[in-house]
C-alpha cells in the first residue's frame, strides 16, 4: 500500500495578511511558512501511523511550488514521510495542483491519495474532488478517521447532518479532516534523518490554468463594538430584535 | 446555452442553499442574456414547483435509487449529461457538504473552472466571469477570473438570498445513461449528528457558542438553554473540543469548521484569530466576556463585560420574554 499525502505551503495561522503589487499579490515580508495543518495534522500523521502499524508500505510528500518550499517539505519529512517530490510551479489554481498530482499518482500507481480537507490559504476544498474526476478514483471528502485493511479502506466522514462511514477499494482518493489524527511534533532523530531524504524535483505540465487570481482584498473588520450593561440584558435583546433583526 | 444550477432535496424538501442558488443562477442568467436550468433529483411536483418560484425555466427530474445517498459519482455522470443536452456553460451549486465533492469532479471532468465559496454575483467580462470569494480563512478576500469555456461557481451558504416569485417552470423528466457506472464506495453506515433538534451548524442561521470562560463542561446547561430559547444551535472554541468538554463537530475555527450565521453569541471565549477565522462571516457577532481586553470585542457588534453565569441565565429568560410577546 503506497500513500501519497499532497501538502501545501501555507502562512502561518497567526500570520497578519497584506497584499503587495497593487493588491495582487500576497505579500511574504516576514511570513513564517508551515505545512498546511490539516495536510499535515490529519493527512500526514494518519498515513504514518498506517505506516508504523505495518499496513503502509511508503509515505511520499507531494508538493507543488517553487524552491523556497523546501523547508516546510523537510518538515514533513522530519515526522516520518519517506521521500517528497515537488513540482517546481506556483500553484495558482486548484485544477492545475490537481493535475499534477494526478499524474504522478498515477504514473507511480499510488494506492491512497490523501490530502487536506482545504487550504488554510485559499480555502477552495476542491483539490481532492479534482484528483479523483481526473482519475475515475473514488473520492471521499471530510474524512474524520481512516483504517486500511489489505486493499479495502474503512472511512468515516461528515455528510450533511451526520457521519457515514464507508468502505472502498484502492485506489482513491480522501479529503482529510480533524479527528483522524493528532499533531505531532518532529523528535531530534527526525529532523537529522529528514536532512538526507530525497526531494525530487518534476517540471510541471504546460497545462494552462484555469482560474487566476487576478486581485486581493483585506476584509473590512466589524466597526465599533456597542456595549451594553451587564445588568441590561433586556437592551441586548431589543437590539438584535430591532437594529439587528436577527431574533 | 443556459444556466444549470444543482438542486438538493433533503428531509423532504428542497434545501435552502438550493434556492439561494437558484436565485443566484437566475441573476447570472439575466446578464448573460439566457434562462436557468435546474436538475433536481427524485424531486416531487411541489419540490419542482417551488425550484420553477425561485427563478428556474426548466427543471430537469432525474429519477433514480443511485441518486439518493448524493454519491457524487452518480450525481455529476447526470449533471456532465444535463449540461450538454442543455449547453450549459455555467454550473451553479452550493459550497456545502455535497457541493465540496461534486463540483470539484465535475471540474475535473469538464475542464470547467471553478470558484468553490463564492461570496459575490459575478462580473461578465466577456467570455471571462470575474468571482469573488473568501481566502485566507475569510481574513481577505480575491476576485478570481474563470477563464474555460465552461464555468462552476459554488455559492457559500447563507450569503445570497432567496426571493420566490409566481414563476412556473416547465418541468420534465430528464433520463441519465448511467451507462453501468458503478460507485466503488459502499455505505457501511450513516449516524446523525443532530443534536435535540438543533439545526447542523454548517447550515444553523442561530448559533450560541462558549470556550475555557466557562470553566468545566458541567456548566454547559446554561449555554444549551439559551440555545434552546433562541432556537440556536451550540458551538465551541478548540481548547474546548480538545479537552473533550464538548464534541469536535461543535468546534469553530481556522481548524475546525467556518460558519456564517446571522447570529454568532460568543461566550467566555477570548477571541484568537484562529477562532475568528471561523467566524468572522457572521452577520452580528454578541461577545460576553468577564475580561474586558478580551480581543474578541475588537470584532464584535454587540459586546457584555460580565460573568456568563450571570448574565448569560438572564439573557435565558429576556429572550423567552421577548419570544412569548411577539
Amino acid at each position: 500500500m503506497k500513500i501519497l499525502v499532497a501538502i501545501s505551503n501555507v502562512p502561518d495561522t497567526t500570520t497578519k495578511i497584506a497584499f503587495s503589487d497593487n493588491d495582487t499579490k500576497f505579500s511574504t515580508q516576514g511570513v513564517q511558512f508551515i505545512i498546511n495543518p490539516y495536510d499535515e495534522w490529519y493527512a500526514l500523521v494518519r498515513a504514518l501511523e498506517l505506516k508504523e502499524a505495518g499496513k503502509a508500505t511508503g509515505v511520499t510528500l507531494f508538493h507543488v511550488g517553487l524552491v523556497d518550499s523546501e523547508a516546510t517539505i523537510r518538515k514533513g519529512l522530519a515526522l516520518g514521510a519517506d521521500d517528497a517530490v515537488r513540482v517546481n510551479a506556483e500553484s495558482p489554481d486548484s485544477f492545475f495542483v490537481a493535475e499534477q498530482i494526478a499524474k504522478y499518482a498515477k504514473e507511480n500507481a499510488y494506492d491512497l491519495i490523501l490530502v487536506g480537507k482545504e487550504t488554510i490559504n485559499y480555502n477552495g476544498s476542491s483539490v481532492g474532488g479534482m484528483i479523483g474526476g481526473l482519475l475515475d478514483f473514488p473520492f471521499v471528502s471530510l474524512a474524520t478517521k481512516l483504517d486500511v485493511n489489505g486493499n479495502t479502506a474503512t472511512v468515516e466522514h461528515d455528510v450533511d447532518g451526520g457521519i457515514q462511514v464507508v468502505e472502498c477499494a484502492t485506489p482513491l482518493v480522501i479529503s482529510c479532516s480533524k479527528g483522524m489524527a493528532e499533531q505531532r511534533i518532529p523528535n531530534m532523530r527526525g529532523i537529522m534523518a529528514a536532512r538526507t531524504k530525497p526531494i525530487t524535483v518534476v517540471e510541471a505540465t504546460t497545462d494552462a490554468p484555469l482560474t487566476n487570481i487576478k486581485s486581493f482584498a483585506l476584509t473590512a473588520g466589524r466597526t465599533t463594538c456597542k456595549y451594553i450593561d451587564a445588568n441590561n440584558v433586556e437592551e441586548l435583546v431589543s437590539l438584535l430584535h430591532n437594529e439587528a433583526k436577527v431574533i | 446555452m443556459s444556466v444549470l444550477v444543482y438542486i438538493e432535496i433533503a428531509k423532504g424538501k428542497v434545501k435552502k442553499a438550493s434556492l439561494e442558488a437558484t436565485n443566484y443562477a437566475a441573476q447570472i442568467a439575466t446578464q448573460l442574456g439566457t434562462w436557468v436550468t435546474a436538475i433536481a433529483f427524485n424531486a416531487d411536483a411541489a419540490q419542482a414547483e417551488e425550484i420553477g418560484k425561485a427563478g428556474a425555466k426548466k427543471v430537469l427530474v432525474v429519477k433514480g435509487d443511485q441518486y439518493k445517498n448524493n454519491d457524487a459519482v452518480y450525481l455529476s455522470a447526470a449533471i456532465e449529461q444535463a449540461a450538454k443536452a442543455e449547453g450549459a456553460k455555467v454550473i451553479i451549486t452550493s459550497f456545502d457538504v455535497t457541493g465540496k465533492s461534486l463540483a470539484p469532479i465535475l471540474s475535473a471532468k469538464l475542464k470547467a473552472g471553478l470558484v468553490a465559496g463564492a461570496v459575490d454575483y459575478p462580473t461578465v467580462n466577456g467570455n471571462v466571469l470575474e468571482v469573488k470569494k473568501n481566502v485566507f480563512s475569510g481574513k481577505a478576500t480575491a476576485i478570481y477570473t474563470i477563464n474555460s469555456d465552461v464555468k462552476i461557481i459554488s455559492l457559500m451558504p447563507n450569503s445570497f438570498p432567496v426571493k420566490l416569485s409566481d414563476n412556473k417552470a416547465e418541468i420534465t423528466d430528464f433520463a441519465v445513461d448511467l451507462g453501468g457506472i458503478t460507485s466503488k464506495i459502499v455505505i457501511k453506515e450513516t449516524k446523525s449528528t443532530d443534536t435535540a433538534g438543533m439545526i447542523p451548524l454548517p447550515e444553523a442561521e442561530l448559533v450560541v457558542s462558549a470556550g475555557r470562560g466557562l470553566k468545566g463542561p458541567e456548566n454547559w446547561g446554561i449555554i444549551e438553554d439559551l440555545a434552546k430559547a433562541i432556537g440556536a444551535t451550540t458551538a465551541c472554541s478548540r481548547p474546548v473540543a480538545d479537552m473533550h468538554w464538548r464534541p469536535h463537530h461543535e468546534h469553530v475555527g481556522q481548524t475546525g469548521i467556518a460558519i456564517r450565521p446571522n447570529l454568532y453569541i460568543a461566550i467566555g471565549i477570548s477571541g484568537a484569530i484562529q477562532h475568528l477565522a471561523g467566524v468572522n462571516g457572521s452577520k452580528t457577532i454578541v461577545v460576553i466576556n468577564t475580561d474586558k481586553e478580551a480581543p474578541f470585542f475588537k470584532s464584535a457588534d454587540y459586546g457584555i463585560i460580565g460573568d456568563a453565569f450571570e448574565v448569560v441565565p438572564k439573557l435565558t429568560e429576556a429572550i423567552k420574554k421577548l419570544k412569548a410577546n411577539n
